[in-house]
C-alpha cells in the first residue's frame, strides 16, 4: 500500500526518505533481509502446518505437571478474555476511561487473597520463578540480612532464576533438605541451616513432589522472626489450610492451574500476596478502591511511588508489563466455579492422583509412590530406567508421560514425577500402567 | 463523534448472589493431613451467565486500541492483528506442556528458532534469547549479560549509565542486577550530552543504556562517536527496543554498533498488551555475548530441533521454560504477515504519522527541541498551563471525553507538562486529523469545561489520594473497613 500522498504533500517533502534524514548514513541499511509478506490466508497455513509438530495433551494422554497442568478450562474464559476492551487496552493509567480492567484486577486481588488469607494482593507477576525472586529481595528489604533459605526439592528453574533475582541484592541462597520418607520440609535441617543472618524461609505446599507438606505450619511457630514465604498450587487451596493462617508473610505461586492453558510453558501467572504490615515494600502494580469527584464508587492504580516509573533505581521491582489479562482469565475462571466447584475440582485431582497411584502401587519395576506424605495431584515414582528414555518410548505409545526430577534434585535419579488431574480418565490411566508394563519388562 | 462511555453501576463479583451451575460436582473423600484442612472459603456461587454478563458489562468501561486512537508515547498501541491471536489459541499452543519430550514439540521449537532468527536480522544481532516475559526482564537479563561478560574477563565493574530520558525500566533494572545507576543529563538538543557521558564513562562503567530514537522522538545524531566512546571506555552498549518501530529497515541496532539489545514484542510486533500484560521482551546479543545467553538454546541437528542446556557460561534462566510462548506465536506471525517490505514501511508509516500529527498541533503545543521526530513527540502544555490554567493530566481527560485515550504524560521529565504522542503506523490520516482538532479544540477551550473533563467516561476523575490512604486492596480489607457483608 502506497503511503498517503496528502501526508507527504502538507508536511511539504518529496519522499519519505526525507524524514529519516536524521539517521547518520553511516548506519543505514536498504532493506530487510527477510522474505516478502504474505496474504492472512497463507500466513495462517504456515503457523499452523508448522504447529502441527506438536504432540497436544487434547490427543495423548499428558502425565506431566510440576507446575504448570493441563486442566479442563470452561469457553467463557476465552470468551471473557478476548473482548476487544480488555485485550487491547493498554495498563489502566488513565482511570477514568479503564474501570472495566481496574474493577476486574481488583477483583482478582480480591480472590487471591481469599483463597490465599492474605490482605494485600498484587495485579501479577510473570510466573512463579520470578514471583520467588522478587519475594526473596522483599525479605531483604523486610529484615536486612543476607542469607534465604530454600527446599532442596524445587523446580531447577526457579533456583536458577531465584539466583539471577538475588544477584544484586547479593544473597546468599542456602537449600534445606527434605524427609526421605515422607517427602516433607525437614526440621532438623532448618534448624541446621538457622542463622541469625536468614532474611526469610521458603517453603512449597503442596511441594515438588506434590506432598501437602504438614510441617509447614511449624515454621512460623518455630521462627516467628524470620519472614516466610509460601509457595502454592492455588486449586489446592480450595481444600487446604491457606498459607494466610499459618503466618506466611508473602504467598506466591503459579496461578496456570486456575483456567489457564499450559502454552508451552508461558504465558503464565505469578501470584504474589502479602501481610498489609509488608505492603509498601511490595513490587508489582496494586489496585485501590476509591471514589471519583461525585462519589461513585471507582478503582485506581495506587502506592505506584514504589514503581519503577516514579522511583526508577529506587523501585522494589522493575516490573512494568505484567499478566494482567491472566488476571482477568483467574477471575473469570474461579467466578464460574465459585467455592462450591473449586472445592470440587480439587477433590476430583486428588481423588484422581490417588487412583493412579493405587493403580502404580504393584507394578513391578516401579515404586509409586516414593513419599508417604499426602499427594495432592501429583506424586514421585521411582523408575526402571532412565526417566527421559521411558518418555520417549512413551511417546511411541501415544502417551505424555512424567517429569523427570534428576534436573531439579540431584540425587533423584531415576525418578519422576507424575500427575493426574480432572482430564485424567480410567482410560489414559490403563494405557499408562499397560505401556509402563511392556516397557518395564 | 462524540463518546459516550458504558455507565454501569456494575456491582463487585463478590456482591452478586445466585446459585453456582458449575457442573463437575464430586463429593470425593479425600485426606487431607491434619491441621491441614481448609475450613471456609468465601468464594461468591454464582451462575455462569452471570459471570458473563458482569464481565462484558466491564468490558464497556474499558478503552482499547479496538475502541479508538490510543497514541501512547513509548507504548507504541498499534492494531493487534486477530489472525495472531487466532493462532495463539490454536491447541498446538495451548495444549502442550513445556516439559514434553523435544520429539513431542518440534513445531514449537522451530516457530522460536525461526522468529529468533527474524529477529536477529531485523536487528543486525547474532543471537536471540525468547526467555524474557517482558521488556524490563529483557533489560534485566542484558544488565546480568553484561556483569557476567565483565566477570569473566576478570575485569568487575560496578556502574550502569543511563540518560535521564530513559525509561524508569532501565535504572530499575540495572539496580536489580546490582549496578550502581549513574544518571547523566540531556543536552540542549534533547540528545544524549557527549561531555557528561565522557565525564561519566570510567573503568568502572559496566554498561551505557540507550534508547534511540529516544523517548523525546529524537534519533541520536551522534550514535557513532557515542558507541565508539562507550567501547573505548570498556563498556558494552545495551539498546532499549521500546523504539524500535521508527526504524526497521531503515538503521538497526546492530548497525550502531550495540553490544545488547530487547525487543518489546508487545510493541513493535503487534501482539496485544491485554490491559498491562503479557508482553515479551527477547534479548540479542552480538556473537562475543552469545555463550551468557539465559538456556535452554534451541539448536538445530539433522533437520531436528532440540533443547541445549549444557552451556558452560549462561547466565541460568531469568524466567521458567521458554518464555510467554503464545505472544511469540502472534509476533511470528506478525512478521511472517508484514515480511521484510512490510516491516520497513510500517516504521516509514509510523514516522510520517508522527511528523505529521506534530505539524498540526504545533505551535498551539510547544516544541521542545525543534528538529525531527520519529515514530513519537513531545510537546509541552507550558504555556497552556501558565496562561489557562490547563494542565498536561487537564489535556489528556479532555482527550478522553473526545474518544481519544491520551498521551503519555509528564515523561519525560525533562520536559514540562509533556505530553508524549505516538500515533503509531495503523492510524489513517482522518483520524489524526481528528486527534489534531480534538488537541487544539482543547487548548482553545472553556479551561473551567476542560478541568471538569472527563465527563463521558464512565466515572467522573477519580480520588488518588483517598486510594493510596485507605489502601482497600482486597474484599477482605473493603469489608473490614466497609462494614459491609
Amino acid at each position: 500500500m502506497p503511503l498517503d500522498r496528502r501526508m507527504l504533500d502538507e508536511l511539504g517533502i518529496e519522499n519519505v526518505e526525507q524524514l529519516f534524514s536524521d539517521i547518520p548514513g553511516e548506519v543505514r541499511m536498504e532493506d530487510l533481509p527477510l522474505p516478502k509478506g504474505k496474504g492472512e490466508m497463507d500466513v495462517v497455513r504456515h503457523v499452523q502446518n508448522m504447529l502441527s509438530d506438536n504432540v497436544t495433551a487434547d490427543t495423548a494422554p499428558c502425565f506431566l505437571g510440576g507446575g504448570y497442568y493441563h486442566h479442563f478450562i470452561p469457553a467463557a474464559v476465552n470468551t471473557i478474555i478476548s473482548r476487544s476492551e480488555f485485550i487491547t487496552s493498554y495498563t489502566p493509567y488513565q482511570a477514568e476511561i479503564s474501570q472495566g480492567m481496574l474493577q476486574s484486577l481488583f477483583e482478582y486481588q480480591s480472590y487471591i487473597a481469599e483463597l490465599t488469607a492474605m490482605d494485600a494482593v498484587n495485579s501479577s507477576n510473570y510466573d512463579w520463578s520470578t514471583a520467588l525472586g522478587e519475594a526473596a529481595t522483599m525479605c531483604h528489604r523486610i529484615l536486612p540480612k543476607k542469607t534465604f533459605l530454600v527446599p532442596e526439592a524445587m523446580s531447577w528453574d526457579k533456583k536458577s532464576v531465584l539466583k539471577n533475582y538475588v544477584a544484586g541484592a547479593k544473597l546468599n541462597v542456602v537449600e534445606y533438605s527434605y524427609d526421605p520418607f515422607t517427602g516433607e520440609l525437614d526440621l532438623d535441617s532448618i534448624r541446621e541451616k538457622m542463622t541469625d543472618d536468614v532474611c526469610g524461609i521458603y517453603a512449597e505446599v503442596p511441594n515438588l513432589f506434590g506432598i501437602i507438606d504438614s510441617q509447614a505450619p511449624k515454621l512460623k511457630q518455630e521462627f516467628p522472626d524470620v519472614p516466610l514465604v509460601v509457595g502454592v498450587n492455588p486449586l489446592s487451596l480450595a481444600l487446604v489450610k491457606p498459607p494466610g493462617e499459618y503466618g506466611a508473610d508473602i504467598v506466591i505461586g503459579e496461578g496456570q492451574p486456575l483456567g489457564l492453558p499450559m502454552n508451552v510453558g508461558g504465558p503464565s501467572l505469578g501470584l504474589f500476596a502479602c501481610r498489609m504490615e509488608h505492603v509498601r515494600k511490595m513490587p508489582g502494580r496494586l489496585i485501590g478502591l476509591t471514589k471519583d469527584q461525585d462519589g461513585r464508587r471507582a478503582f485506581c492504580m495506587t502506592l505506584q511511588t514504589r514503581e519503577q516509573h516514579i522511583r526508577r533505581s529506587k523501585a522494589t521491582s522493575n516490573i512494568c508489563t505484567n499478566e494482567a489479562l491472566l488476571a482477568v482469565a483467574v477471575s473469570a475462571y474461579l467466578g464460574m466455579t465459585g467455592s462450591k466447584g473449586l472445592r470440587s475440582l480439587a477433590r476430583i485431582n486428588m481423588k484422581r492422583t490417588a487412583e493412579l497411584m493405587e493403580r502404580l502401587a504393584d507394578l513391578e519395576g516401579f515404586d509409586a509412590p516414593v513419599f508417604s506424605g499426602a499427594h495432592f495431584n501429583e506424586f514421585v515414582v521411582k523408575t526402571p530406567l532412565r526417566p527421559e528414555k521411558l518418555n520417549k518410548l512413551l511417546l511411541r505409545h501415544g502417551i505424555i508421560g512424567g517429569l523427570p526430577l534428576q534436573r531439579h534434585v540431584p540425587r533423584l535419579i531415576d525418578h519422576m514425577l507424575l500427575t493426574a488431574t480432572e482430564m485424567t480418565s480410567d482410560e489414559d490411566m490403563d494405557r499408562l500402567v499397560a505401556a509402563f508394563r511392556e516397557v518395564g519388562q | 463523534m462524540s463518546y459516550r462511555q458504558a455507565r454501569y453501576d456494575e456491582p463487585l463479583i463478590f456482591e452478586l448472589k445466585g446459585e453456582n451451575d458449575f457442573c463437575l460436582m464430586s463429593e470425593d473423600e479425600v485426606n487431607i493431613p491434619e491441621g491441614m484442612e481448609r475450613r471456609g472459603l468465601c468464594l461468591p456461587d454464582i451462575p455462569e451467565m452471570d459471570v458473563v454478563r458482569h464481565y462484558v458489562n466491564l468490558s464497556q468501561m474499558n478503552f482499547g486500541v479496538d475502541n479508538g486512537m490510543y497514541p501512547l508515547g513509548s507504548c507504541t498501541m498499534k492494531y493487534n492483528p486477530k489472525y495472531a491471536d487466532k493462532l495463539a489459541s490454536l491447541p498446538t499452543v495451548t495444549s502442550v506442556h513445556p516439559c514434553q519430550d523435544e520429539d513431542s514439540m518440534q513445531g514449537a521449537l522451530r516457530l522460536m528458532r525461526e522468529l529468533e532468527k527474524a529477529l536477529c536480522a531485523i536487528s543486525y544481532m547474532d543471537a536471540v534469547t525468547l526467555q524474557p516475559a517482558a521488556g524490563a526482564q529483557g533489560e534485566f537479563t542484558g544488565m546480568l549479560i553484561a556483569k557476567a561478560y565483565h566477570e569473566d574477563r576478570e575485569d568487575p565493574r560496578t556502574e550502569v549509565i543511563v540518560p535521564d530520558s530513559a525509561h524508569g525500566t532501565n535504572p530499575a533494572s540495572a539496580a536489580m542486577a546490582g549496578f550502581t545507576v549513574i544518571e547523566i543529563p540531556s543536552g540542549p538538543d534533547g540528545c544524549v550530552d557527549l561531555e557528561a557521558l565522557g565525564a561519566a564513562l570510567s573503568e568502572r562503567t559496566a554498561a551505557v543504556m540507550v534508547t534511540n530514537p529516544n523517548t523525546l522522538g529524537l534519533f541520536e545524531k551522534d550514535i557513532t562517536k557515542l558507541a565508539e566512546m562507550v567501547h573505548a571506555a570498556g563498556a558494552l552498549l545495551y539498546y532499549d527496543g521500546a523504539n524500535l518501530n521508527a526504524i526497521m529497515g531503515m538503521t538497526a541496532p546492530g548497525l550502531m554498533d550495540f553490544d545488547i539489545v530487547h525487543f518489546n514484542l508487545h510493541k513493535t510486533f503487534a501482539t496485544p498488551h491485554g490491559g498491562g500484560g503479557p508482553g515479551a521482551g527477547p534479548v540479542g546479543v552480538k556473537q562475543f555475548l552469545e555463550p551468557y545467553l539465559p538456556v535452554p538454546r534451541i539448536v538445530s541437528e539433522d533437520g531436528k530441533y532440540r533443547l541445549d542446556y549444557e552451556r558452560f557460561d549462561t547466565i541460568g534462566k531469568v524466567r521458567s521454560m521458554f518464555g510467554n510462548f503464545a505472544v511469540l506465536v502472534r509476533a511470528y506471525s506478525y512478521i511472517v504477515a508484514l515480511g521484510g517490505d512490510g516491516l520497513k514501511e510500517v516504521s516509514q508509516r509510523a514516522v510520517l504519522n508522527s511528523n505529521y500529527l506534530k505539524s498540526k498541533v504545533v505551535p498551539t503545543y510547544e516544541m521542545p527541541f525543534a528538529q525531527l521526530r520519529k515514530h513519537e513527540f513531545v510537546v509541552s502544555a507550558k504555556t497552556l498551563a501558565k496562561e489557562k490554567g490547563i494542565h498536561a493530566t487537564d489535556v489528556a481527560k479532555a482527550l478522553l471525553d473526545r474518544g481519544f485515550m491520551s498521551p503519555t504524560i509528564y515523561f519525560p521529565s525533562l520536559v514540562e507538562e509533556a505530553l508524549m504522542i505516538e500515533p503509531t503506523e495503523s492510524e489513517s490520516k482522518e483520524t489524526l486529523d481528528r486527534y489534531a482538532q480534538a488537541l487544539l479544540d482543547i487548548a482553545n477551550g472553556d479551561p473551567a469545561e476542560i478541568k471538569a473533563a472527563p465527563i463521558s467516561t464512565s466515572i467522573s476523575r477519580v480520588d488518588e489520594v483517598y486510594a493510596a490512604k485507605e489502601l482497600i486492596l482486597s474484599w477482605r480489607i473493603y469489608q473490614r473497613k466497609v462494614g459491609l457483608k
